[in-house]
Parts: C-alpha cells; structure tokens; sequence
C-alpha cells in the first residue's frame, strides 16, 4: 500500500495566513492546493514535507476579476474544472479553457486546481515511480540519488515540463502573482520557470502563487495541441501553444511554445520569426507553404527525450506536425 | 508531527460518524479502515485508476487523493449510500441486468461518477458519457456495456422504459 508519511497539516484562512505559516517552517513545508500531484509524489516518496499547509480554506484565491476587453485575474484555487465550465471564459478564452479541459481526467480536474498545474513538477519515467523502485535503481538525480538515467553523463536533470495550461500561458503572454514572506511580486509567466528539471520555477524560498493574469483581448488568437496515448487521459508528451497578434491579416506579433519536450516550455524563436510581419490566410497555398515551413523550425529546439511516454524521436518529428496545426487554428 | 489520532465527524452518506483516526489518513483509508465502508474501492492509490471515486458535496473525486482532515463535516456519498433503502439506484440494477459489472471492482467509481453525470444532465449522449468516466479505468467490460447501462439508467430516471434490448444481452 502506498500510504501518505507522517506530516502536520495546516488549514490557514487566507493567503497572508498561509504564507506566515509556511515561512515558520521553512523548507519542512509544502502549499497544497487540490493535492492531484502533491500527495502523489508524498505516496512516492519524492516529496517529504511535514508541514503541509493547505490552502482549501483560503477565500482570497478562488475569485475572478476582471472583464472582456480589460485584463482578467483568476485566483490559484479555481479548479480546473471551475474554468472549463465557466461560459464567460468559453467565449472569451477559449484556447486557455480547452488546454484546461484536456488536462487529465474529471475526476482530478474536479480537484486540481489553475495555481497547482502552473507549478506541476517536473516528470520522468525514472522519478515518478515509488521508492522501492527509485531505490532499485540507486534513484536519480531529481530525487535522492546522483545519475540522471536518461542521460547519465549529464550533469543536468531532464525531467519534463507536463502542465498542459503553461505552454499556452507563456505563449498568450500572461503574468502571476506571487506572494512571499518579503511581500508580493508581479512577474511574467514565462519567467516563472527555467530550464532545469529539479529547479524548473523561479519561486523563491516560501512564495506561494496567489493569481493568474490573463492578457485583455485585443484581437490576438491562440491555441493549444496536445500529443498523447489515449485522448481519455494522459500528460501531454507534447504539447505547442500558439498566439498571434494581427493587424489585419498581417503577423504583428507571434509566439510558440513547446511543452512536455524539455523542462521548460520551449520558445520556438525562428518559427515565430519567421510568421511575423506576413501575411497570414486561411485555406491559402502560400500561406499554408510559410506556415509549414516556419514550423519546421520547431524540430531543432524540441528536446524530446526518451523519459515519456511514446518514442522520442517520433515525438521530436510530431513537433513541426503540431506547431502547424496550432499555427492553423490562430488564422 | 503528530503521530497519535484525531477525533473528527464525517458526514457519510447522510449519517454522521465520529471516528478517530490518523492525520495523515486520506478519505479512502478513513472509508475503508476506520468507518468500515469497504464498498469504495483502493485502486492505484495514486489518482489514476477511479476505482476509489465518492462524491464530495456531490462532485465526484478520487478519494485517495482526498485528505480526511479536509473533508470533515462536508457531504460524502459512497457506493453505500446510491440506493434509496431497499430500492436500488437505476444505475445499480442496469449494471447488474446488462453484466456492465464483471469482476465489479471498477463498479462503485463507475456508478458514482455517473450518478453525477446524470444529475447534472438526464439525457447525456454517448460521448458526454465517455467523457464523464474517463477518470475511471474498467479492464473486463471493454466498457460498451457500461456505457449502455448508464444510458439505460438515464432512460429510467427519466421516467421512461429503460429496457435493455436483446442485442444489448445477448449480442447479435
């Protein structure tokens, strides 16, 4: 049986409360918010905290604010489920709820929540398994041991960028909010997480995530594709999120992302280059030729590696594949 | 680190316990190890599986995910807890006339999470269905004859027939 460790649980009211909390405990203690991949990774063993401090009770983090036109701030807490059921996010921002909607199943969506999939840790078929199996193994490098299995001579941990919202997110442009024992930050989402797979965010010491801020709508387009086994429930083991901004029908501004493909949401930079300031059509020849050969570029930065689910090198060619399609939906 | 038990009242069903139990117990452990409900089933443990589904003030969520701290006081509704006394819920006997139950471990999660679906919308299409259980995982039924007892089920509640029909039993 996989059965939770020991730990005190705390169930503060509001988010200065948890924050209090959690700084009195330092690095003992761990924010959970639904726990869809918290105590799962307590189960295994690759998280240990022994002070969890729930933020089930806190108010403050399931409002949203804002309206079309303006930006709009969702608190941490709204669960997954809240945002694809929510018909003003629907017409709005449809790309966001659908990337939502394919995250796992209802049952996990029901409980996870928008903040716990921005911060999902990092996964890796060496990691994500439980600790009589991690110790067959003498572990890895992400967690109790030293090797990085995927690539042992490696001096970095490739543990892959899973949350299907963040490439999506980082590519639309949008900030969080962060609050800390030193006070509250604003930053964008794409500098929220670096390109390691033990140290994937920038999160400093104690912050918690308090909200999300999605860009006012000012005619850009996005969206999201997600590679997986079975369309029922899977992480993604690619997923692109795409925005373009137009003026008209010509490129002012593009942005891709690449997920479950590194350890980070991956910038395709010469792709999104390549799409600005052209002219960009649907069910046009010329510009279905720029498209695909703009995300063709996509195929050098993806980093597939052998740690998922699905063979790497075929997901490393599906990245050019869904990088167009995604490309596509913006038109 | 509190290692001793806590004294807690869950709301199971309608009826309220008062149990002690560990702290760090999740609802399923406390269901099954401490109130005696054996009916939820322990699964995957991790999330994945949906064998271990109750509702949570009526939504549906995997119990063994689910922290017992968390959820005292609250309304929890197990397998236990779907037929109306003696009656059986609609769903209960479509599983049992159409063999949508075979080794019955799924079940209870099936049951449960369709329970929902069917609160929610009384007349789902086949992939609202297929949609709504795809948190949980059936490795004998190849899953068609489940999809068929809850539509059957929806019928029924709706007031309608509900009948199954020869091809559904017997196969063509």
């Amino acid at each position: 049986m996989l059965r939770l460790p020991k730990f005190t649980l705390h169930r503060p009211t509001s988010a200065a409360d948890a924050v209090r909390i959690a700084a009195g405990h330092g690095p003992e203690a761990s924010y959970v918010a639904g726990g869809t991949d918290l105590y799962p990774n307590m189960k295994r063993r690759v998280q240990r905290p022994t002070h969890v401090v729930s933020l089930s009770r806190c108010a403050d983090l399931r409002s949203r604010a804002g309206v079309a036109g303006a930006e709009v701030t969702l608190g941490a807490m709204t669960t997954l489920t809240a945002i694809e059921r929510d018909p003003w996010l629907q017409e709005h921002y449809p790309a966001f709820v659908h990337a939502a909607s394919v995250i796992s199943t209802p049952l996990l969506r029901n409980m996870g929540t928008i903040g716990g999939n921005l911060l999902l840790d990092t996964r890796c078929n060496y990691y994500d398994q439980n600790y009589e199996w991690r110790e067959s193994i003498s572990f890895c490098m992400k967690c109790d041991g030293s090797t990085c299995w995927v690539a042992p001579s490696s001096p970095r941990c490739w543990a892959v960028q899973s949350s299907d919202t963040v490439p999506l997110l980082c590519a639309i442009g949008a900030h969080v909010t962060l609050l800390g024992p030193d006070g509250e930050r604003r930053i964008p989402l794409t500098d929220l997480y670096r390109d390691d797979g033990i140290a994937y965010t920038t999160k400093r010491p104690g912050e918690l995530l308090t909200h999300l801020h999605l860009p006012a709508l000012n005619g850009w387009r996005a969206s999201y594709r997600k590679l997986r086994r079975r369309g029922s429930f899977d992480f993604p083991v690619l997923g692109v999120g795409a925005c373009l901004h137009f003026d008209g029908d010509v490129v002012t501004r593009a942005e891709v992302r690449i997920g479950g493909a590194g350890s980070h949401a991956i910038p395709a930079v010469k792709t999104a280059a390549m799409l600005v300031g052209q002219r960009l059509r649907r069910d046009d020849a010329a510009s279905g030729e720029l498209i695909r050969a703009a995300a063709q570029e996509a195929y050098k930065p993806t980093r597939a590696m052998d740690n998922t689910d699905l063979d790497a090198a075929w997901r490393k060619k599906m990245a050019p594949v869904f990088v167009s399609r995604a490309i596509q939906d913006c038109l | 680190m509190t290692s001793s038990k806590v004294l807690g009242t869950f709301v199971v069903n309608g009826e309220p316990h008062e149990v002690a139990y560990a702290p760090h117990k999740t609802l399923l452990e406390v269901l099954r190890e401490d109130l005696g409900l054996t009916g939820t089933k322990h699964g995957c443990e991790l999330g994945e599986c949906g064998a271990c589904t109750v509702l949570l003030d009526g939504t549906p969520v995997v119990s063994c995910l689910v922290l017992a701290q968390e959820v005292e006081g609250r309304a929890i509704r197990t397998i236990e807890g779907l037929a109306d006394g003696p009656d059986l819920h609609p769903l209960q006997d479509l599983f049992a006339e159409l063999g949508a139950s075979q080794c019955g471990y799924c079940s209870a999660g099936f049951m449960l999470a369709a329970s929902e679906l069917l609160e929610r919308n009384p007349d789902p299409t086949r992939d609202e269905i297929r949609a709504a259980v795809a948190g949980n995982i059936c490795r004998c039924t190849g899953y068609i004859k489940i999809f068929e007892a809850i539509e059957l089920a929806a019928a029924r509640l709706r007031g309608e027939q509900g009948q199954p029909t020869r091809e559904m039993l017997y196969g063509s």
